[in-house]
């Protein structure tokens, strides 16, 4: 199964003639994505690797259902920050149901207006500021691993599903957990922005749908509430999957923040002992440091009965 | 986000349409007079600076007299908040206040939507008090829910004839943040005054920085958070980051442990970096500043980074750590590094952690260019965690004597050499000494060169336009390193940095 992504997904890709988008494409496809269309304005009738490209998402959508037989799942997009709003509401409202928003720097009231224009859509999206979403096996969407060959030897198969606010801790806990024998259902870079589409209750709440993935690991930051949600999920049974977590951010002092706008410890709330606190309490295990993560998920799954890899 | 002083914010209120008190920001105890003057009555003097609890802190004055205002300006003006000195203060009007209320607009992380926070017992200790504060709905618009609004003032002491017009403010206020952008708009008070009056009496905004450059006339120079007014060299690294958005770079310098170390950190990737910065804390050692270079940044943002940290003073050491895992290929931090070592001849250890694709590649490249540097420069790979890799950097920096040193850039006797070939590239000029190119040499650059260059008479020239080289300024220091490692140092890239190299 895995969650958001799987090799029979129908995919598009907004801003695919783009330097990243173009790049990130063939990574994609590489991996065994679907990608069946592009999009960008006023390069319609171009090919990029063989996919076509149209000027919209609703033609690029026409296309995937009446050639390909197949709607159009995900978008993902790759288009300069101050067009993600334009670019991610012409997909939701042409009737894609969940989005990918790779840029950075994307003003955080476009979120929210974004946001907005999802929930009345019935549509969900990650990001932005994402590394993007990768089920082992079967497909990624945005650049997780960089390389397919790369992405093949560091992920292996399994049953943890990863959740991370780090792009690069993302790949970094799925390579650590790999070479421990441990293999992953999905691994999910939520984004490292403050107001994101889909946060880690969330995406724990999909996992704990999910029947591949049997654990969760956490890769969680200062700043924000969103390990405290998890923690009051696990805390009510709602999450009931056995929870792996490594909190970064002990040495940030107050105010300042440390690249992801996500990360500031304001007011003194989303302090790393309060987020440590309230995971310990409500059942998950969180370690001290980030080395100890791999050996504490095996530990884990054995406790459970969980297979570590895809048998 | 970028911050507002209290006289900006209160400039735009007045703007938005709300009522601020009459007064000027200052920064002579003259002009504090002068404003006195004109106000024609008691005032307040508060200094500009970012912080909170300035009353206790004695960095804020009444005076009855504009004498007395200037000399209270002139010891505001003194002070220091922090490492920083006071450079304006406001001059105000005092107000007979009746009643104060709080109002705060930010972004709600969890809903993805603003919050309004309204407190009908405003002033200070608002945080103390909870209970007191209302949660008003706002949309995206920056619409507020009125009918909550007014619910919540018809609780409270305020005149029933004043209530309509607190109400506007509090929507005004809700719209201005939408209108700006702001990540928070606070207004701690907004007053109600004896003289019938509704007015902002003070304010606190921040500006959402990735929507700074939809608002060029709120004159805000440096779009980052930060606890300090901007420093010369963040002031440098931000101008880098304005004019190449390729990848990630965020520089921000720490208040130093005088009791440790001091040392460079450069990371890759929030997450990672802040997980190498608690490694290389737990080693002991302080870190003078935090960088970032990620999302695949070219070979010339790596270097410039690399030449920013190295731009403090007192640093005993280089330490580079970032996910460990990552996506792009490692190979380009890897030149852009050994250029900035090689430059400033380095003269405290390095380590670099450079995991992720292609890393093999760029450990070689990395050690093997700074092998005859005066200190150490070791690179590590992803199975390499960060806790070894701070280990081996305390280690190395004991070994090398924990001292700090004095380096200087210095470039090749044949830049600016009439004999050599020159041609000009984006933010700077490539050069390359045609007197010494003999037959390898030009073989080794011509292998480099990714296609830009080509044999002419034996030696290197331009393959492309000028003015089509003229926008790159990455693809040649590839060159630059793989010569000077294969003992033939005939290329030099010359990126100058604005404000660091034009200083001599």
């Amino acid at each position: 199964m895995a969650i958001i992504i799987d090799e029979k997904k129908s995919v598009i890709v907004q801003g695919i003639t783009g330097r990243e988008g173009r790049a990130r494409t063939k990574l994609m496809k590489e991996f065994g994505t679907n990608v069946v269309a592009g999009c960008t304005p006023g390069k319609g009738g171009d090919n990029v690797l063989d996919i076509p490209v149209y000027d919209t998402v609703l033609e690029a959508c026409n296309y995937a259902e009446s050639y390909m037989g197949e709607p159009v799942d995900v978008s993902v997009i790759f288009v300069p920050a101050a067009l993600v709003k334009a670019a991610a509401i012409e997909a939701i409202e042409a009737g894609v149901k969940m989005l990918l928003l790779v840029p950075d720097r994307v003003p955080v009231w476009d979120a929210m207006e974004i946001y907005a224009a999802a929930r009345s859509n019935g549509a969900r999206f990650v990001g932005p500021n994402t590394l993007g979403v990768l089920s082992p096996g079967r497909a990624v969407i945005g650049m997780i691993g960089g390389r397919a060959q790369s992405a093949r030897e560091w992920f292996k198969i399994g049953h943890v599903g990863i959740i991370s606010r780090s792009g690069g801790m993302t790949s970094s806990c799925g390579y650590y957990l790999g070479r421990a024998g441990v293999g992953l259902s999905t691994l999910v870079h939520v984004g490292g922005d403050s107001a994101l589409g889909l946060r880690i209750p969330e995406v724990a709440l999909m996992f704990e749908d999910d029947p591949d993935t049997r654990a969760i690991v956490i890769f969680g930051e200062i700043g924000g509430s969103q390990e405290e949600q998890l923690a009051e999920l696990i805390a009510t049974n709602r999450v009931t999957k056995p929870v792996i977590a490594y909190i970064g951010g002990a040495a940030a002092k107050e105010g300042t923040r440390f690249s992801h706008a996500g990360a500031i410890i304001e007011g003194g709330k989303g302090t790393h002992a309060g987020k440590v606190k309230a995971l310990r309490e409500a059942g998950a295990t969180v370690v001290p440091a980030f080395g100890d993560l791999p050996a504490a998920a095996v530990e884990v799954l054995n406790r459970h009965n969980i297979p570590l890899q895809l048998a | 986000m970028a911050r507002l002083h209290e006289y900006q914010g209160k400039a735009l209120l007045k703007g938005a349409g709300l009522n601020v008190p009459r007064g000027a920001a200052v920064s002579t105890p003259d002009e504090a007079r002068r404003i006195a003057t004109e106000l024609a009555g008691p005032v307040v003097i508060k200094i500009q600076a970012w912080t909170t609890g300035r009353k206790a802190m004695g960095g804020v004055a009444f005076a009855n007299t504009p004498e007395e205002a200037a000399t209270a300006a002139q010891r505001l003006l003194a002070m220091k908040v922090g490492a920083f000195p006071v450079e304006q203060v406001l001059v105000e009007e005092q107000l007979s206040i009746e009643h104060e209320v709080f109002v705060s607009m930010s972004i709600d992380d969890a809903a993805r939507r603003p919050v309004l926070l309204l407190a009908v017992t405003g002033g200070t200790g608002i945080e103390d008090r909870a209970a007191d504060v209302a949660r008003i709905s706002v949309n995206v618009n920056g619409t507020a829910d009125r009918d909550a609004i007014k619910t919540r003032l018809a609780a409270s002491r305020i005149r029933a004839d004043q209530q309509s017009s607190v109400t506007d403010a509090i929507t005004k206020i809700a719209a201005l943040a939408r209108k700006i952008e702001a990540r928070s708009l606070e207004v701690n008070p907004l007053v109600t005054t004896k003289d019938g009056r509704v007015m902002a009496a003070d304010c606190r905004m921040t500006i959402d920085d990735y929507a700074v450059f939809r608002h060029s006339d709120l004159g805000i120079d440096i779009a980052r958070e930060l606890d300090h007014p901007p420093t010369r060299l963040e002031r440098i690294a931000y101008a880098i980051e304005q004019d190449d958005h390729r990848g990630t770079f965020y520089f921000a310098q720490l208040p130093p442990d005088p009791e440790k170390p001091l040392i460079g950190f450069h990371g890759a990737g929030g997450g990672g970096s802040m997980m190498s910065m608690d490694a290389i804390t737990t080693a002991g050692f302080s870190i003078a500043n935090f960088t970032d270079t990620s999302g695949n940044p070219s070979v010339a943002k790596v270097y410039r980074a690399a030449r920013i940290i190295l731009a403090q003073p007192g640093l005993v050491g280089y330490f580079g750590s970032g996910s460990g895992v990552a996506s792009q290929e490692q190979f380009h931090s890897a030149y852009g590094l050994a250029k900035a070592f090689l430059e400033m001849n380095l003269a405290i250890p390095a380590v670099i952690r450079l995991g992720g694709n292609s890393e093999d590649r760029a450990v070689e490249i990395l050690e093997d260019a700074c092998r005859n540097l005066p200190a150490p420069v070791r690179g590590f790979k992803k199975d390499d965690t960060p806790a070894k890799c701070a280990e081996v950097f305390a280690k190395l920096v004991q070994q090398w004597g924990s001292k700090p040193a004095t380096m200087t850039r210095t470039v090749p006797a044949f830049v600016g050499a009439a004999s050599a070939y020159s041609f000009p590239i984006s933010g700077g000029r490539v050069w390359i000494d045609h007197a010494s190119c003999d037959g390898v040499a030009t073989e080794t650059v011509l292998l480099h060169s990714a296609g830009l260059l080509r044999g002419e008479d034996r030696k290197p020239v331009l393959a492309i336009p000028e003015a089509e080289v003229a926008t790159r300024d990455s693809d040649l220091i590839a060159c630059e390193i793989e010569c000077r490692r294969a003992g033939t140092p005939v290329v030099f890239v010359d990126l100058p940095i604005l404000g660091l190299d034009d200083r001599s």
